[in-house]
């Protein structure tokens, strides 16, 4: 009985030790030689200042800058301190006036036509940083009346930013909406506002 | 008003199906016979890198190496040394707050949540009644919940290769030692995949570092009810080390509530793709392994053709009801793909993949809201959990719970043609048969039963979040993840409660251990048998006709046990969605 529990308790030591702390830490150390920016969060600057994260998205209600799909994290949109979904089912009534409600709001931003779905429904991290082009696309018209951007402008502007599906078949063809946003930006500038 | 994806993109997603299961099954055999050489303890090519090391480690801890087990010794053994690893992360999480690697300076777990997240990791599920982000310290999550995403794995893979061993051994007593093959499972196989799909990940963008959570200024300040947000706080941590092992393992735990859903864990469709593949890896090359070790390749080849049979019809039927979309929502005026609770960047095809695989697996990672998938499309993963998840299943259950299968087909077609039931030469008989239905109905018994208190009780349906037909849904794969060590969840149920802790709790432990030891009897009793050389009456369980009839066997036993409730949840959820509330 004792010879067994001692063999345990010395296995799960060693293990402990070897796949707790070794491991992670030789993956640490080749991080941080091979791939520092990725190893610590992908930030993108602006001039020295951080603002924001490649990968995680953040929420835009500003008409003059591309939206975001939906985020129901706790406290407030796109909180990284809680990713997750909003869990609602398909035929939750309480999906179904969120949805509402969010159509209200891009039909008050000039959305006549059919409205793409990613723009009212919500991702599964809610941290989703990208949009598919349809969702770009349609928020053109808005941009442009209030930056004075020409559409054919922010339509190349869009494509530019356009990634497809990884190596043409994995995935979906998105654009990442923080970049397009600073890309956007500068333009503005350029057409002096 | 356009409805759905784009032919071109249906085209394309199947195409990512059809490239994923090429690429899987040319897999197969390279990885089947390594793993094979592993557990005969032939010299392989990382052999002089990691024996000194495994040499060392027995040398250490004073296993003796050259010494084999009866099935009692096996079994007492993996208990004792699952109970310390529960006794330790139990402690951790308890004890969190007064841990090193803290930069948030998180509290302890309370005592029900530690009970069940220290079972949810020591049984292989990592079922998550916590968010990572906001409970859990990088100590936590590094030396306590990933020291057990490695040996859950590696006890799972030992229970199989004793099982292999007691069908390839005559007149035998001994099924191996547990403490070689649970270290050699780690050091030969789990680690070094670990090592490279850990680097892999950190060039994709999976963090790795032990800093204080980042704040970063929002591009555009936003207004909500309770005040202006100008910043958000990114979660930092040793992410792409853990990630690794959760799918390698079919461990399933997410570093981050989301899970896989997280960019930080899953940043974009060729991880999402890679993820997929690192899930089902070890259980589908498992079947090769097995063919190896019993002498008879076709008999794993024929297993692995069923399981992919199976994975690839719920696929389709997931695929399909998800493309179909929620014509609650298009009927606003909404177009495209039914995209809520999903990732843009991975698209529905990267979604659903992710999706299926991880429930036909025992991994539970999710790369997407089960919760808010169509109510067929969740039907699909929940039944593929609840057919016992023998496709591929988890990194050895899966093919033990398989093989638990097989043997009720062989017996169950023995009685109909009138031969004596034998598998790979060995007699099926009445200690086998109960040990094969133990193993393959435990983990229905339990879930029918503890859902049915849950729904008769108000600490059970209090925790519902979606109500009606979806709400039941919610508690019954919350049983079926937790009884079949899978770990996904209907998210919307709120599990952190006492009675969800301990009712789950013990569903986890029920579904893990009681089908294990009773693999182990089977294995014991098996290898003491004679070998019987195949005759003109033995049943060839490695043709068609074989494989037919273990595929039907598998989908009778499953829909016997569950139709009644599925009825009721996800098949009224989805004759009232396309009928209009």
């Amino acid at each position: 009985m004792l010879k067994p529990l001692k063999v345990s308790v010395l296995i799960f030591v060693m293990f402990f030790v070897i796949v707790g702390f070794l491991y992670p830490l030789l993956i640490t150390v080749i991080g941080n030689v091979f791939s520092p920016w990725q190893a610590n969060g992908s930030i993108i600057h602006k001039g020295t200042e951080p603002i924001g994260s490649k990968l995680i998205g953040q929420p835009f209600s500003n008409p003059g800058l591309f939206w975001s799909r939906p985020s129901s994290t706790a406290g407030f949109p796109y909180n990284a301190l809680y990713s997750g979904g909003s869990n609602l089912g398909p035929t939750n009534k309480v999906l179904i006036n969120r949805v509402e409600n969010r159509i209200k709001i891009l039909r008050n931003s000039g959305i006549t036509g059919s409205i793409p779905s990613e723009l009212v429904l919500g991702s599964g991290s809610g941290l989703d940083p990208d949009i598919n082009l349809e969702s770009a696309l349609v928020q053109i018209p808005r941009i442009s009346k209030v930056t004075n951007i020409p559409q054919n402008i922010l339509r190349n502007l869009i494509f530019d930013h356009l990634n497809n599906r990884t190596f043409g078949f994995m995935g979906a063809r998105v654009i990442n909406v923080l970049e397009l946003n600073l890309a956007l930006m500068n333009l503005e500038k350029a057409y002096g506002r | 008003m356009t409805n759905g994806l784009s032919n071109l993109n249906i085209a394309l997603d199947l195409l990512e199906f059809g490239i994923f299961f090429v690429i899987l099954t040319l897999l197969v055999k390279p990885l089947g016979k390594y793993m094979s050489k592993v557990y005969t303890g032939k010299r392989i090519f990382l052999s002089p890198l990691i024996s000194p090391v495994e040499k060392w480690i027995y040398r250490l801890t004073g296993v003796d190496a050259d010494h084999e087990m009866n099935w009692k010794e096996y079994a007492f053994s993996m208990l004792l040394f699952n109970f310390i690893g529960f006794i330790a992360l139990f402690l951790i999480l308890i004890f969190q707050g007064l841990l090193p690697l803290n930069p948030e300076h998180f509290n302890g777990f309370s005592l029900s949540l530690a009970l069940n997240t220290a079972v949810s990791f020591v049984t292989n599920t990592n079922w998550q009644a916590y968010s990572g982000e906001s409970m859990a310290s990088y100590f936590t999550q590094m030396a306590g919940l990933a020291v057990q995403n490695f040996l859950s794995a590696a006890t799972g893979m030992a229970i199989l290769v004793a099982l292999m061993r007691g069908i390839s051994r005559k007149n035998a007593k001994a099924i191996g030692n547990f403490w070689v093959d649970l270290t050699r499972s780690t050091l030969y196989i789990l680690l070094p995949l670990s090592i490279i799909a850990a680097v892999f990940f950190l060039s994709q963008g999976v963090i790795q570092n032990f800093d204080s959570y980042k704040v970063v200024d929002f591009l555009q300040p936003v207004v909500t009810q309770s005040g202006t947000v100008t910043h958000q706080v990114l979660p930092m941590g040793p992410v792409a080390s853990q990630e690794a092992i959760k799918l390698l393992g079919t461990n399933g735990g997410g570093f981050f509530g989301a899970n896989s859903a997280h960019p930080y864990e899953n940043p974009n469709p060729l991880t999402n793709f890679i993820e997929v593949l690192l899930i089902s890896l070890i259980p589908a090359s498992l079947t090769y392994t097995f063919g190896k070790m019993v002498g008879d390749t076709r008999q794993g080849w024929a297993i692995y053709i069923v399981m992919l049979s199976i994975l690839l019809i719920f696929l389709g039927i997931q695929y399909y009801s998800q493309i179909r979309g929620d014509p609650l929502i298009t009927n606003m005026g909404v177009s495209g793909p039914y995209m809520e609770g999903m990732e843009a960047r991975f698209g529905v095809g990267g979604s659903v993949l992710f999706s299926t695989i991880t429930t036909g697996t025992s991994e539970g990672a999710v790369n997407t809201s089960m919760d808010s998938l169509t109510p067929i499309g969740g039907m699909s993963s929940m039944v593929l959990i609840l057919l016992s998840e023998v496709a591929f299943g988890g990194v050895g259950s899966g093919l033990y719970t398989m093989l638990a299968f097989v043997i009720i087909a062989v017996f169950i077609a023995g009685l109909m043609i009138g031969r004596t039931p034998e598998y790979m030469g060995k007699k099926i008989e009445v200690k086998e048969m109960w040990m094969a239905i133990i193993t393959a109905l435990t983990s229905g018994i339990v879930i029918l039963i503890f859902t049915s208190i849950a729904l008769i009780t108000k600490n059970g349906t209090s925790a519902i979040l979606n109500p009606g037909a979806h709400g039941l849904s919610e508690i019954l794969y919350a049983f079926a993840s937790t009884a079949n060590n899978n770990g996904s969840a209907f998210a919307g149920l709120n599990a952190n409660t006492l009675f969800y802790n301990l009712a789950t709790g013990f569903a986890m432990l029920i579904g893990r251990y009681i089908p294990a030891i009773a693999t182990l009897v089977m294995a014991g009793s098996l290898a003491g048998k004679k070998y019987t050389p195949p005759n003109v009456g033995t049943l060839p369980t490695h043709k068609p006709a074989f494989m037919v009839w273990l595929f039907a066997v598998i989908i009778i036993v499953g829909a016997l046990t569950f139709f009644a409730a599925l009825s009721m949840g996800p098949v009224v959820e989805n004759l009232i969605m396309w009928g209009g509330i």
